[in-house]
């Protein structure tokens, strides 16, 4: 029997026969670059188009046709590289990578081989045990394929050039990983980073965001690196997590049977939840890489590389810090606040609109809690909230000041929500205004304890369970609007 | 009157703005000739009704404030011209026709001149001698059974058998000077980045260049004058202060220094060559230039050099005909298939053969011993070149180490037939203008070129030598029009 043992959370580790194994995981990830044209051509990049209408003659690779350089790619790519703390190369160079396919119409795909535009780096994951560092190997540009489509003609392949010469980036990890969990993490830090800056929107459903995955075992505690199969192109993070699982275990099952593994690429089938062999070591692509004579070598400038750095927006790691030092909240917290972008611009707006009594404990709550609980059943990004950060800081301020309870906001939360009404409102047409007068209160409790004078004796003589009852029998009695605390206190007082 | 198409460009500009002559007479008399000449084999497309059509309309209305006022010019099939086919020679172009022009022939008609026709050459410009064409052999009109050169053998031989005032053709290792020399024509190749490539079907990106071919010195300043300029299209055109080189050029060189380098004298050089090198020192000495003597010591390894960084960038340049977008596609089993049955009956076996060395050179293991090293070696040359011009303004050699040679003679011996190039290949490694001019005659009569090789982006001095050069030596071809039917 294998069993997962775990030290922790986001360990994983596979146990055969007293053998423990740890999976080491590498990843490249390919990034689409956010920009209105591709790489080397003028072609739109947007999605979903018509199949060939978003595609040059550059594209299409015609007799004497040139690449052209788009400079916002590349400084989307330094932009990148910045945000991954990496070190961005002042000369970096084009290669054609060589290689014959349907959907790659120059028969070469023009990408960075030995110099990449950026090159280490690193990003810190916040794992439940801690922060991780995974390092960056490199970062470099290349463009798409065009898509072959295999199942619409029965005898022919389809060809669709549309991505044809689109702007990756491609970001290769270092061998740091051990887990799927950190596997998860990373790639969303990737993405949140990335959409902190603007240059790929880590958008998984229209193949923004892909990965090739490296995985190998070795027993715990070994330094070596074991052999490595490279699964290719996996398109959400679930599937990455359980390719990553399929594979580590088919790894430990053939060494634990004596086998060799052969380094070899890889598919993961979505459908039976397995990998299976795409091509070994010894069919591998001699890609003949050479430097692309169409193109000069990129020369970058640090002026030009200090001029990004002053463009580049506050990022997730330096936001949370702020927040923890700024807002007094807790790492968890501050965390998932600044996991989206969006997330943290709504906390921020949330926070500014609150005014000097703020309450950071009920923003997090509310946004965590209600809001978010709201936007995942109805699937809504926060940039498109239907309760404005403005209204949702009228609420908390509401409940702040004693105006309605807890229990009332979230009635009128859900009120809210039919077209981003001002709480205010809400209230005085309601008539949900929490009562707070202690005089109406005391009349109110006066008449429950005389209508339950056995009750009221048990309580004294030491049933204190009781006491919720009484305070139950008041807010029923209020409608719900008394004050609860108020009621606590004259409860006490009289019984 | 001379014959309208024995004038040179220069004479038909004059003719044509004075009114002497009109657009439709000059196109009428070029196309005429060019029927006649059909032995020659020079055009692999004609455009001769449009050509006629257009020139009618130019004479309507004419312009002639434009650098070639209503000119009918005939080019190599290398350029890309729009809705006309361009073949590059090859049988997997055989039916392409592009919807875009090249930027060097679009600015020739931003001038004003008039597309008369593609002319024939090597298949995608890989051949000393034009055999290498899908469209046939083509006829040097100094000689039957001659080859014109190669790569841009169309180009000469329509030149020489004055089928077109001018052209252009493409130069990869020595693709204009090579058959400018064995038609007793002028040829230039720019420096590297002066014409961009954008139009142009690729052979070996980092050494293409397009350039003038004419009759003589003057003609090839007023139509390099017109093809080159900085293009955003192409990354490696380089935005540099272009002379007026028609206006501004002139026969005074005193003082010029010109270097002779001792590497070029190569075993097995033919004494007609030789001669004609001292002959060449000797008229460069009249014009009033000072001869210093040069050392180019890398020079024996250009031509090895060459013949892995052409092939390494042509197998990946020519990976795009693949039956896939456009182009002659074979039917197949499989893509595999496919692409394994259009590529071999697309290419000849020179395009073949170059592919195969490319892939052979830049292959995993291989790598670092060719195509890294011969990069290697290409600085090297580079910089004899950088050494020799802190001493000297141009260098003078031999264009070629021989004169024309038959149809077949070396079609079966690659390696005698890569020989042509010895002298004009360092020129393209290094990046540099270097021009041929008809320099005299060998034996048998046929014509021998001297090339002037300049520094980055000096034509002006290249051309001014060759025009003072040109004057001196007054070699004329002796033509007998005997293709003419």
């Amino acid at each position: 029997m294998d069993r997962i043992m775990s030290k922790n959370n986001s360990e994983y580790l596979i146990e055969r026969n007293d053998n423990v194994y740890e999976v080491v995981i590498g990843l490249e990830v390919h990034a689409q670059v956010t920009s209105n044209s591709k790489l080397f051509s003028s072609s739109s990049t947007k999605f979903g188009a018509e199949p060939n209408t978003q595609v040059s003659l550059v594209d299409a690779a015609f007799p004497g046709m040139l690449p052209v350089i788009n400079e916002y790619c590349v400084k989307q790519a330094i932009k990148t590289g910045i945000g991954l703390k990496a070190k961005i190369n002042n000369k970096s160079v084009f290669d054609r990578k060589n290689y014959f396919y349907a959907d790659l119409p120059q028969g070469y795909q023009i990408s960075q081989y030995k110099y990449p535009i950026v090159g280490e780096g690193n990003v810190i994951l916040d794992m439940p045990e801690g922060q991780k560092h995974v390092g960056i190997e490199r970062l470099h540009l290349e463009q798409d394929a065009g898509k072959s489509i295999h199942d619409v003609d029965p005898s022919n392949t389809l060809v669709d050039l549309n991505r044809s010469g689109v702007a990756l980036m491609e970001i290769v990890s270092k061998p740091d990983l051990r887990s799927p969990d950190e596997v998860n993490a990373y790639i969303k830090k990737l993405r949140s980073i990335m959409r902190y800056l603007g240059t790929c929107d880590g958008n998984m459903q229209e193949g923004s965001l892909r990965a090739d995955v490296n995985v190998s075992v070795r027993i715990k505690g070994s330094t070596d690196l074991g052999t490595r199969c490279e699964i290719k192109n996996v398109n959400s993070i679930k599937f990455m997590q359980m390719a990553i699982i399929y594979e580590a275990n088919r790894q430990v099952d053939l060494i634990e049977e004596g086998e060799e593994i052969d380094q070899e690429t890889r598919l993961f089938d979505t459908k039976k939840n397995e990998t299976r062999s795409m091509r070994s070591k010894e069919d591998a692509h001699d890609y003949r890489y050479f430097p692309d004579p169409d193109l000069l070598p990129l020369e970058i400038t640090d002026e030009f590389i200090d001029q990004l750095k002053s463009e580049i927006p506050e990022l997730p790691d330096d936001k949370k810090k702020r927040f923890i030092d700024e807002f007094k909240i807790s790492s968890y917290e501050a965390t998932i606040l600044v996991s989206d972008i969006d997330t943290a611009k709504y906390f921020e707006e949330v926070v500014a609109k609150m005014g000097k009594n703020r309450d950071m404990k009920l923003a997090v709550n509310w946004i965590t809690g209600e809001l978010f609980a709201v936007l995942n059943n109805k699937n809504i990004e926060i940039a498109h909230s239907p309760i404005s950060a403005k209204n949702l800081a009228k609420l908390i301020n509401l409940i702040k000041n004693g105006t309605i309870s807890g229990k009332i906001a979230k009635t009128i939360f859900e009120l809210m929500m039919d077209g981003d009404i001002d709480p205010q409102i809400i209230v005085e047409e309601k008539g949900l205004k929490q009562e707070s007068n202690p005089k109406a209160l005391e009349a109110l409790i006066d008449k429950i304890i005389n209508d339950n004078r056995e009750k009221a004796i048990e309580y004294k003589q030491g049933k204190e369970k009781l006491f919720g009852f009484f305070v139950g029998q008041a807010m029923k009695a209020s409608g719900g609007k008394a004050n609860p605390q108020l009621i606590n206190e004259l409860l006490k007082k009289k019984l | 009157m001379t014959e309208i198409t024995s004038l040179s460009l220069f004479e038909l500009i004059k003719n044509i703005k004075e009114k002497k002559i009109s657009s439709n007479e000059v196109a009428k008399s070029f196309v005429d000739r060019s029927e006649k000449s059909k032995k020659l084999n020079a055009y692999v497309t004609e455009n001769f009704e449009k050509c006629l059509k257009l020139s009618k309309e130019f004479d309507n209305k004419p312009n002639f404030d434009l650098k070639l006022p209503g000119i009918p010019i005939a080019v190599k099939d290398l350029f890309c011209t729009n809705e006309v086919r361009t073949t590059a020679g090859s049988n997997i172009l055989n039916n392409f026709v592009p919807s875009y022009e090249s930027t060097v022939t679009q600015n020739i008609w931003n001038e004003g001149g008039i597309l008369l026709g593609k002319l024939n050459c090597d298949e995608f410009a890989m051949g000393s001698s034009n055999e290498t064409s899908f469209f046939g052999n083509v006829q040097n009109p100094i000689a039957k059974d001659l080859v014109p050169g190669g790569s841009s053998g169309g180009s000469s031989s329509a030149l020489a058998a004055n089928l077109t005032p001018v052209t252009i053709g493409t130069d990869t290792g020595g693709s204009i000077r090579q058959p400018a020399s064995f038609t007793g024509t002028v040829g230039l190749k720019p420096t590297y980045g002066s014409c961009s490539r954008y139009g142009i079907v690729a052979f070996a990106s980092s050494l293409d260049q397009a350039g003038p071919m004419s009759k003589d010195v003057k003609d090839s300043s007023i139509l390099l004058e017109v093809i080159s300029s900085f293009d955003k299209k192409d990354s490696t055109s380089i935005d540099f202060k272009r002379n007026n080189y028609s206006s501004e050029l002139t026969r005074n060189i005193k003082g010029i220094k010109i270097g002779i380098p001792k590497e070029y004298r190569v075993d097995g050089m033919p004494d007609e060559i030789e001669k004609l090198w001292k002959k060449g020192i000797e008229y460069a000495k009249d014009c009033g230039a000072e001869i210093i003597d040069i050392s180019l010591p890398h020079t024996s390894y250009a031509l090895p050099t060459y013949y892995i960084v052409a092939p390494a960038e042509a197998s990946s340049n020519l990976a795009r005909y693949d039956g896939v977008k456009y182009g002659l596609r074979s039917s197949g089993e499989s893509l595999i298939d496919m692409y394994e049955k259009t590529r071999s009956e697309g290419f000849g076996e020179e395009v073949k053969r170059r592919i195969m060395i490319g892939t052979y050179v830049l292959s995993s293991g291989y790598y670092d011993a060719y195509y890294l090293k011969a990069q290697k070696v290409r600085q090297l040359i580079k910089q004899d070149f950088d050494q020799a011009y802190n001493k000297v303004d141009a260098i003078l050699t031999p264009s070629t180490p021989s004169s024309a040679f038959k149809i077949g003679e070396k079609s079966n011996d690659p390696v005698s037939m890569y020989l042509n190039d010895i002298f004009t290949v360092p020129v393209n490694l290094a990046g540099l203008p270097g021009i041929s001019i008809p320099a005299g005659a060998d034996k048998n009569n046929y014509p021998l070129g001297l090339q002037i090789i300049g520094k980055p982006f000096d034509e002006q001095t290249v051309l001014n030598i060759a025009y003072s050069m040109e004057e001196k030596i007054n070699y004329k071809n002796n033509i007998t029009d005997w293709w003419i039917e």
